[in-house]
């Protein structure tokens, strides 16, 4: 199994020219936020929630920068009416989101919004791409980003928790 | 709350006087209305929803934008559902960023119920021990005025909350549509780029 799709994930950021990047610390996106921080074209936020992102990136766009939003399943709940900022401007928006409460998931409190962030995403008006194993991430995040920027769309890439691996849990 | 707290259209227009080309971004409510009562531009970006996002929003474009001020004008209710933006906003630290609250200590929008900056939470106060250097109450207008002085060249990020009164002035209203509103914004700071 490939694990280099984070590295991928950021080189197709790099060419996707994505200037700034808002995140909410996740175990699944360690290695790309840790890439991003490093990368001085990148200006790159920690979040206290991740509604903040929608707002800061819609911002970005506004001032002429394209930016990615990066974010687990529950996070995506928190941003709901933020939403309506990209669906009501026809903003962009590049949402990559690490699934919780689907593969092998121990944490039982993870499973409303594991299943609820599809179907939400998809209410609020989000175009949503899934990405299940991770050769396939950073093609998805290439198409992905694609619509995002040249359709004006908001689009999330939702990366199956199959491709991070279960959270281990271990006494 | 004071008898003598401060008229909001008088605040934003002293506030906006000597903006020149800096951006705007408003949150929504009361705030876009007085805004847009103190002259529309193409730099101004009233939200009309997306409550909470104001702070955030500006930070996002002051960073695209890091030769213009931005100045965002928002209201305490906006602010208190963001509060969070203030902690990422003082350790992100844009120097071209103030934000602005119309402070009236209430909700306006939907039937002035009173808010918690009327009953002891100081936006100031939380906005310094989030990590603003830079970050007063305006009471008076001697204060509006230091304050209007400054807003556009102090380092930022600057937090100024501006207590006036609950009166409710006629209504002002901007344009409404998001599309435009994007558009003519990106116009103005891209030229034909905006739509590459």
């Amino acid at each position: 199994m490939s694990l280099s799709w984070p590295d991928d994930v950021f080189a197709e950021l790099q060419s996707a020219r994505i200037r700034q990047v808002a995140y909410v610390p996740d175990a699944g996106h360690s290695r790309l936020i840790q890439r991003c921080h490093a990368d001085a074209g990148m200006h790159t936020v920690s979040l206290t929630t991740e509604e903040e992102g929608v707002a800061m990136l819609a911002g970005a766009w506004l001032g002429g920068e394209r930016g990615v939003l990066l974010l687990q399943s529950s996070g995506v709940g928190n941003c709901i009416n933020m939403l309506a900022f990209n669906q009501e401007c026809r903003i962009p928006l590049l949402a990559l989101v690490t699934m919780r409460g689907e593969w092998g998931e121990f944490n039982p409190w993870q499973l409303p919004m594991g299943g609820a962030t599809e179907p939400s995403l998809s209410a609020a008006g989000v175009r949503v791409y899934r990405a299940e194993a991770p050769d396939a991430v950073a093609e998805t995040v290439r198409a992905a980003a694609m619509l995002a920027f040249q359709s004006y769309r908001a689009v999330a890439v939702l990366i199956g928790q199959r491709v991070i691996g279960a959270k281990r849990f271990e006494k | 709350m004071s008898d003598r707290a401060l008229d909001r259209r008088a605040v934003a227009a002293r506030l906006l006087r000597e903006r020149r080309d800096a951006l705007v971004v408003t949150g929504l409510g009361g705030p876009a209305y007085d805004v847009a009562a103190a002259g529309d531009t193409p730099l101004n970006f009233y939200l009309w929803a997306a409550m909470g996002g104001a702070a955030m929003t500006g930070l996002g474009v002051a960073r695209a934008q890091p030769r213009r001020r931005v100045v965002v004008i928002t209201g305490d209710g906006e602010m208190l559902m963001g509060l969070g933006s203030l902690a990422t906003i003082a350790v992100d630290a844009p120097g071209n960023l103030a934000i602005v609250v119309l402070d009236n200590e209430h909700y306006g929008e939907t039937g002035m119920q009173p808010a918690h900056t009327g009953r002891g939470v100081d936006l100031a106060g939380i906005a310094r021990a989030a990590g603003f250097a830079d970050a007063v109450s305006i009471r008076t207008d001697a204060e509006l005025d230091a304050l209007a002085r400054r807003l556009f060249t102090a380092p930022g990020p600057l937090f100024a909350t501006v207590k006036v009164s609950t009166e409710t002035p006629a209504m002002v209203l901007p344009p409404r549509d998001g599309p435009y509103l994007r558009s003519r914004l990106r116009e103005a700071l891209l030229g034909p780029e905006a739509h590459s």
